[in-house]
């Protein structure tokens, strides 16, 4: 019998292989991409298991990861959560990561490129691996008064210092919590993850850049000006400015706001247009100065560009070669443009810093757990959207606005402030969206806001950019200015 | 291998003291580890804990020494590792499941399974004093090896756990009574093919150039078949249906040498599976979940949801591990017990996983050698079915975690907790150790005067072959004698 049992000994050896290579291809073949499984908590058990860094904003940490005593060992804690959860994002077991927290993931959990020799020191120390601290360019006095400025209700304010792109403030409400998403139970952060996202308030959109573009209305005039002003028109030049115009091609006729006349005559200068935001002065000028004009204008502020500050922000349209009457509409901020907030906010940053355009960003210094500096933004020019003469004259323009035109809601005493209005109609049946987009002091400016308020805010139809959103952006100006005044 | 140093170096009893030296190290080893990323420290529970080791592998060797002198040296240590390193493990997936807050002490039960088994062994060891005495009670085997086999279907005796029927309630505890009949069945079949073998060899017609059995020998083969399939409808347990079968036409085959048994056997399980497959839902669904373990809607369904995270643990222990006690086995459901495998995968990473499958392939290996070496027809049966079986329970359950067949309900010999498995399995190794024993005193001639066991029966030993087997050159020898013999009949 012995010669079955030898061959019995060799299928005995190919089960045994059979059973190596297949936990050779479970344990190290597959281990990676079973390791990567959302569904593996295993890997969420490692990073939450090792310190993760936190995000700071003026000195103190806004997210930060303490020790807690389950089979995380680490808790993600946001305080002031709602305030910061644009820019934060949440980091969470159920659905994941999102904003900085994703964008920064590298880093805060220790396992960038750049921490290779802070790993290696711990590797060598036997000490667990520790994430980078990220500082960002928020102000947290700027940031909390944008969000109480905005209240109830639904919109968003992004603020840019002009000088170097630093985002000051970037505020998207409603807000949410991402404490509640960090809860260590899958099930129930999935849960109301599920409520967040089918909740129709959208909380967790950031509107500032992204989600649902919104269209510019008035503010988009701002573009037609400098497009008119690089073109060689003044603030003294005068242009058309009909009660009514009629659009070539079509039946349909522009009007004014309220149906009202720009000036006593029908014509006006660039000026007045601004001021008073004369629709059929800005539709007539858009067709004058021709469709090119108006792209390369905007592409200069950043139309269209895709950026990460390093969040990703939705880029800004145009509509694709339209004809006149969809020139005229367009060149009132309607029809098929849109934008984000941020992207206005970077119009108001480009005018008021002599015409040069700074790349937006959020991430300040990144630092190892020992605080030495691994990275630290330095400001990037990222255009040059307009001469330095075409700026200083729609600073001009815009200072007119504000001193006697529609934003005089956004005024301060002894400081010059720059904005323009904007009431972007929705559809026949909804409130407008309204607009201000501004920087001051006019003459040096220390910041640049963009506010939207969707569907008038508490004003409903009686909603205009230069009743619900100046006073906020003035809001946001004055924590700025005071700012200034108490660091310099 | 004639050489003056032969007796020491063939009784191997001081290879087995340092082999079992190596089997504490291994038990202490992890279990320090345990108690030192877990347990809150080395103290005294350790201390105790060592000491008892210490001292049940010293008993364990005296006895062998004094009743077994010439019994394979591997087989002893090779057990008391794998169980140390299960109770190790067992006691850390105890600290795991406390850190979910389920408060659990599988370890403790487990520990005095594991003594009770190794005591087992040694009482097999020590009053059974010849295997072929087993011969007498073949068909008692069958029955009670059917009974323990089918006694999980009567109802309010029999139990389902974990949707397999495959346990019995007695005294207020869970028996595994399929455990037990793996070694009453590899008595049966060993003492019923011993006898029939010469029938079952019998040559019958020719199909596909395969010669097949006479069809009215396909009797027995039929009735297990039909019991194995019975087993895994019934019982929703196909590991217990593969491993009877499969130990059944292994044997055959054995003692038949008749490729064709294997040939009908592996065609009647493959149609019996695939047509339970068909029939059955619950035995589809086990094929899906197999099949489809990473798919979202059979995962959320649940019914992958322990193959997938045992896939998860193994796969985050990588080639290393995380340690003992740094990993996550507690996610694991049945961490201790079906998946301790993946348990072990996780902390001790592919390297500690191969070296268990080693480990269990030295043993396997060790009872196979006993079949070659060992000269009763029925003695070769036990030894190569103790061997095979253990093999393909391995496999099973182990291929079972591991993905290359369908996850069934088989516990890992000596490893998993279980009170059922732990002694049977050890009393298999006690009936190994005393084949051995038999077979290598004969073939050494290092017989203490007087030893019990040389009274069994020397006469009947054809003294050719005596000083025949042993290595492995004379085992080509003894095969080429079988070979005449057999030409013979």
């Amino acid at each position: 019998m012995n010669e079955p049992i030898r061959r019995l000994s060799a299928v005995v050896l190919l089960l045994f292989l059979t059973l190596m290579v297949s936990a050779s291809w479970v344990q190290f073949v597959k281990a990676d991409a079973l390791g990567e499984d959302p569904r593996n908590v295993r890997t969420l058990y490692r990073q939450f298991g090792s310190f993760r860094g936190p995000i700071i904003v003026g000195g103190q940490a806004i997210v930060s990861s303490v020790p807690i005593d389950d089979p995380f060992d680490y808790q993600r804690t946001y305080s002031n959560g709602p305030l910061y959860a644009p820019v934060t994002g949440y980091y969470s077991i159920g659905p994941g990561r999102s904003a900085l927290e994703a964008t920064e993931n590298a880093l805060l959990d220790g396992s960038a490129d750049a921490l290779f020799w802070t790993r290696l020191g711990e590797l060598v120390a036997g000490t667990e691996q520790q994430g980078a601290s990220v500082e960002l360019t928020i102000d947290p006095v700027i940031q909390q008064a944008a969000y109480d400025a905005l209240g109830d209700r639904t919109g968003a304010v992004v603020a840019i210092d002009p000088r170097t792109g630093a985002i000051l403030a970037m505020v998207s409400t409603p807000s949410y919590d991402p404490t509640v998403l960090a809860v260590h139970s899958s099930s129930e952060s999935n849960s109301v993850y599920q409520t967040l996202l089918n909740d129709p308030a959208e909380s967790l959109i950031n509107r500032a850049i992204g989600g649902d573009t919104y269209a510019p209305g008035s503010t988009f005039k701002l573009i037609v000006a400098a497009a008119a002003l690089e073109a060689g028109y003044s603030p003294d030049t005068l242009i058309d400015a009909p009660q009514e115009l009629d659009l070539p091609l079509t039946t349909a006729t522009i009007k004014n706001y309220g149906g009202e006349v720009c000036g006593p005559t029908d014509q006006v200068t660039l000026l007045e247009a601004l001021r008073v935001s004369c629709n059929t002065a800005f539709a007539q000028l858009a067709m004058d100065l021709g469709w090119p004009a108006i792209e390369s204008a905007a592409a200069g502020f950043g139309w269209g560009s895709e950026l990460s500050i390093p969040l990703k922000v939705t880029p800004s349209r145009l509509p694709d070669s339209p004809n006149e009457p969809q020139i005229a509409q367009s060149g009132i901020g309607q029809f098929d443009v849109r934008t984000t907030p941020l992207q206005m906010a970077m119009v108001a940053a480009a005018i008021g810093n002599d015409g040069v355009l700074m790349k937006p960003y959020l991430v300040d210094t990144v630092r190892d757990p020992d605080l030495r500096v691994i990275s630290q933004t330095s400001p990037e020019q990222m255009s040059t959207a307009m001469s330095r003469e075409a700026a200083a004259a729609l600073t001009v323009m815009m200072q007119s606005v504000v001193d006697s035109g529609t934003g005089t809601a956004a005024a301060i005493d002894g400081i010059s402030v720059a904005g323009k209005t904007g009431t972007a109609e929705t559809g026949t049946d909804t409130a407008p969206h309204t607009w201000f987009v501004s920087f001051a002091p006019a003459e040096n400016p220390v910041i640049a806001v963009a506010v939207v308020v969707e569907n008038g805010g508490d004003l409903g139809n009686e909603a205009t950019g230069g009743k619900v959103s100046a006073p906020i952006a003035k809001a946001v100006i004055a924590a700025a200015i005071a700012r200034a005044a108490g660091t310099s | 291998m004639a050489t003056v140093l032969e007796v020491s170096v063939r009784v191997g009893r001081r290879s087995e003291a340092v082999l079992l030296l190596f089997a504490c190290a291994v038990a202490l080893g992890a279990r320090a580890f345990v108690d030192a990323n877990t347990g809150g420290g080395i103290g005294t529970p350790f201390v105790v804990y060592s000491a008892v080791v210490v001292a049940l592998a010293i008993a364990a060797h005296v006895v062998v020494r004094l009743r077994a002198p010439a019994a394979d040296p591997v087989l002893l240590p090779a057990a008391f590792a794998l169980t140390g390193l299960g109770l190790a493990m067992i006691r850390r997936i105890d600290f795991a499941y406390a850190e979910s807050g389920r408060s659990t002490d599988f370890a403790t039960t487990q520990e005095v399974w594991a003594v009770v088994g190794l005591v087992a062994a040694l009482l097999v060891i020590g009053f059974l004093k010849d295997h072929r005495v087993l011969r007498r009670y073949t068909y008692t085997a069958g029955v009670l090896g059917l009974l323990g086999l089918l006694l999980p279907l009567v109802p309010g005796v029999g139990r389902e756990v974990n949707g397999a029927r495959i346990w019995i309630s007695l005294f207020g505890r869970s028996l595994q009574p399929g455990e037990f009949a793996k070694i009453a069945f590899v008595v049966f079949f060993a003492g019923y093919l011993v006898s029939n073998r010469d029938t079952l060899a019998l040559a019958g017609p020719k199909v596909l150039g395969i010669r097949l059995p006479r069809p009215r020998d396909l009797g027995p083969l039929l009735i297990v078949w039909a019991a194995a399939v019975l087993v895994q409808v019934a019982q929703r347990d196909l590991g217990a249906s593969l491993l009877f079968f499969g130990l059944f036409v292994a044997m055959l085959y054995v003692a038949t040498q008749r490729i064709s048994w294997v040939v009908v056997g592996l065609a009647l399980f493959a149609a019996g599976a695939v047509l339970a497959g068909t029939i059955f839902a619950h035995v589809a669904s086990r094929y899906d979940a197999w099949l489809h373990a990473l798919d979202t809607s059979v995962y959320n369904s649940g019914r992958s949801y322990q193959l997938v995270q045992g896939l998860f643990g193994m796969a985050s222990g990588g080639l290393f591990g995380t340690g003992l006690g740094n990993g996550s086995p507690g996610l694991v459901p049945y961490a201790e017990s079906d998946f301790i495998m993946a348990s072990l995968g996780e902390e001790l990473g592919l390297t500690g996983f191969m070296a268990i499958l080693a480990m269990y392939l030295v043993v396997v290996q060790r009872a196979l050698r006993t079949a070659i070496g060992v000269r009763d027809g029925f003695g070769k049966l036990i030894a190569v079915g103790i061997g095979f079986s253990m093999a393909l329970q391995l496999f099973v359950v182990v291929g079972g975690v591991t993905r290359v067949i369908p996850l069934t309900g088989l516990t890992t010999p000596f490893l998993a907790y279980g009170g059922s498995s732990m002694i049977a399995n050890w009393i298999a190794i006690g009936l190994l150790m005393r084949i051995s024993d038999l077979s290598r005193a004969s073939a050494t001639d290092v017989v203490p005067a007087g030893s019990p066991r040389f009274s069994a029966a020397p006469s009947r030993v054809p003294a050719p072959e005596a000083a025949a087997s042993g290595d492995a050159a004379s085992e080509d020898a003894e095969s080429a004698k079988r070979s005449e013999s057999e030409a013979a009949q």
